[in-house]
């Protein structure tokens, strides 16, 4: 099924405008594994025939990793000039699948003058289901046993815990908690710009460790809800040597899938 | 002759009283040295989290044994610090027991209920010796807890331990002069804890036991003077600090972080500057970015450093510090508290000048190798019983290495460079981000 993607642009151009604007990220648009998680998505908007739209090539990085490394500055240059393209269209609602492009746009933006309702994906699925546009089936996870990993920018940093997991029950799977979970949640390892660098001198990774607390819930499935903790515990569980077992998923393509998107 | 005593009285109260409020605006003093932050919008909003958080201890119960043994000795003590009124009310007017003929009843309940909140302290401070010495729990032995730090967590239960024990034997004394109708002991309280110690002291001559009783009276009253100024060189200045702490903490998402809009201006003039504004008034941009030193942290910040009462909540919950890594958020708060205080020392030398001592926050204290271990992940914020930020902290000094110094890590440049040059994290074209919709 070909995707449906229309942008900001291609919209004004035939003098339209979009209920939403979809916020796809770096990861999103780039990395192999977390594009998989946006097509889930606009699978599911398609699906819902959701008025939305991106900015495509108009798009640059919210500044989320430049801040978190300390530099203010690279972060108000890409915030200020993503705030100008935002306005330039009228952009009042924005969904995003990644919990740091979902904090800053949501958090930070509004002191440089960038006044937006953001939503993540996953608060935006669970309207879908209440206004009745999406419904869900449990297909092929149903009955799974399946643990949730909470992102530290979309659980500590911004209290949303429960929407994700509200998704999981809807399809009928089982949910089941992991050591640290919720307010207490361990982090993936990736906050703060660590992605994009080696880790300092310790004697484990973050990721291992976080993998290994969802691996003793002897759960199938690690459902994430962040392209960022997705790399990361599919790394880690393929240095636990797990990938055969256990998969990691966001809420997103489970969702997708099991209505067979 | 027979006011001396009352005057002896009188000089401790206030050698004891002023001695602390000196040091009290010390620490004001020195927390003032921090930048400013507006921390009073939404007075309500603060009052509430500060009824809850310090008064109500809702984020103890996470470690439901450590909560009912601290909620006992914090009860414990406020109540029992009730007795003080009337203890300092008869060593000013030469009273014993002053409160008794006008509560009757009442007074009986009280001293009772006192004693009973006494023992339960005792053995909460027993317990929380055993935790800390026997058990070994391992937060209480990371590398920031040598020396000193473990000595004041120690010495804080001593002190605990005795004073309950003074006002223990105190009570077991007088309550033998009373049985004895020893003149101007008279028959008032019950002793329900007490009544247990008394062969300790029964069969002593009547004065011998009035030796006694007025020795531990006194040092009772001294202990709490001394441990009230202790506070002051100790952790446990958070049972004071709590409070201000909860009250001016931030409440707003604990993912926004302070943007700093005083270089908005400059950004707009390089990225638009046919739409950037003249700055308005005292906007210019900060002649320093970040933090090396704490006079370049906000004032809440350096109060979180003295609240701090390094239970080690922060550091147990940190990913980095729990896969080995050297960040501790724990000890980024007791180290800028120390180099505050090495600051604080410098202004007490030098009247009030600070004199440049080659020394700052950062390197001196703490290294770039802690700083980066961060992932933001905010579980020390959300564990920190008091509200305290070791993250804002953290964020600073990072900011003043990228921003001041340029000494970010060889593999952060090469993602800032990509963030400049293509506008994403990686090496990839902003032509291409809408490719995986046809791939």
């Amino acid at each position: 099924m070909k995707l449906e993607v229309p942008t900001l642009a291609s919209l004004e151009a035939q003098g339209k405008k979009a209920e939403v604007v979809f916020w796809v990220g770096c990861a999103g648009s780039f990395d192999e594994r977390a594009k998989k998680i946006t097509k889930a998505f606009v699978k599911i908007l398609n699906h819902t025939q959701t008025p939305f739209a991106v900015l495509g090539t108009e798009e640059s990085c919210t500044g989320d990793p430049a801040k978190r490394a300390g530099n203010e500055f690279l972060f108000q240059m890409q915030a200020l000039q993503n705030i100008t393209t935002l306005d330039r269209y009228g952009v009042t609602t924005i969904v995003t699948t990644c919990p740091h492009c979902f904090n800053t746009l949501k958090n930070e933006y509004p002191e440089l003058g960038g006044h937006y309702k953001v939503l993540h994906h996953t608060q935006f699925l669970k309207s879908l289901i209440k206004e009745g546009r999406l419904k869900i089936e449990g297909g092929a996870y149903k009955g799974k046993r399946i643990t949730y990993h909470d992102p530290c920018y979309l659980a500590r940093a911004n209290n949303i815990f429960e929407a994700p997991r509200e998704l999981i029950k809807k399809l009928d799977a089982e949910l089941v908690e992991m050591k640290s979970c919720k307010t207490r949640g361990l982090c993936c390892g990736a906050g703060g710009a660590q992605m994009f660098k080696d880790a300092e001198q310790g004697n484990k990774e973050i990721n291992s460790e976080r993998t290994e607390q969802a691996l003793d819930t002897q759960a199938e499935i690690i459902a994430a809800a962040c392209p960022f903790c997705t790399t990361m515990l599919t790394d880690g569980v393929k240095s636990a040597q797990q990938e055969s077992k256990v998969h990691i998923m966001d809420v997103a393509e489970m969702i997708a899938q099991a209505q067979n998107l | 002759m027979g006011y001396l005593p009352n005057l002896v009285f009188l000089s401790l109260l206030i050698v004891g009283g002023g001695f602390f409020v000196r040091n009290i605006l010390r620490v004001k003093r020195n927390i003032m040295l921090g930048k400013q932050t507006d921390r009073t919008k939404d007075k309500t909003a603060r009052w509430k989290h500060m009824a809850r958080v310090a008064l109500g201890q809702s984020k103890m119960g996470v470690k439901p044994v450590a909560a009912a043994l601290h909620l006992i000795v914090y009860v414990g003590f406020i109540l029992i610090n009730i007795e003080l009124l009337e203890i300092v009310l008869d060593g000013l007017l030469g009273t014993h027991r002053l409160f008794a003929p006008l509560l009757g009843e009442l007074y009986d309940v009280l001293i009772g209920s006192f004693e009973i909140l006494a023992l339960l302290v005792l053995l909460s401070v027993i317990l929380f010796w055993t935790r800390r010495n026997l058990l070994k729990i391992k937060r209480f032995w990371k590398n920031e807890m040598k020396g000193w730090p473990k000595r004041d967590a120690d010495y804080i239960l001593y002190f605990e331990l005795v004073l309950m024990l003074l006002f223990l034997c105190m009570n077991a004394t007088d309550a033998i002069l009373q049985q004895q109708t020893v003149e101007s002991y008279i028959k008032a309280g019950s002793f329900p804890v007490s009544d247990h110690i008394k062969p300790l002291f029964e069969g002593l001559n009547t004065n011998t036991l009035f030796l006694l009783e007025r020795g531990f009276w006194w040092a009772h009253i001294s202990g709490i003077l001394i441990f009230l100024n202790y506070l002051y060189y100790s952790k446990h200045l958070h049972i004071l600090l709590a409070f201000p702490n909860t009250f001016y903490a931030n409440l707003e998402a604990q993912g926004k972080f302070r943007v700093d809009g005083s270089i908005k201006n400059e950004v707009m003039q390089m990225l638009f500057p046919e739409k950037a504004t003249t700055p308005p008034e005292g906007a210019t941009p900060p002649e320093k970015f970040g933090a090396s030193d704490v006079f370049d942290l906000r004032w809440t910040q350096l109060m979180n450093a003295y609240s701090c009462t390094e239970c080690g909540r922060c550091t147990s919950s940190c990913p980095a510090n729990i896969t080995g890594k050297e960040l501790s958020p724990r000890k980024i708060m007791m180290d800028t508290r120390d180099r505050l205080e090495e600051v604080g020392k410098n202004l007490n030398l030098n009247k009030g000048v600070s004199k440049d001592d080659q020394k700052q926050l950062l390197n001196d204290y703490i290294s770039p190798e802690e700083l980066w271990a961060c992932t933001s992940c905010n579980a020390c914020v959300t564990a920190c019983p008091i509200a305290i930020d070791p993250l804002s902290i953290i964020m600073d000094m990072r900011q003043y290495l990228v921003m001041e110094q340029s000494a970010a890590p060889q593999a952060l440049n090469a993602m800032m460079g990509n963030i400049e040059n293509n506008g994403a994290p990686w090496p990839f074209s902003n032509q291409d981000r809408l490719q995986w919709a046809n791939e």
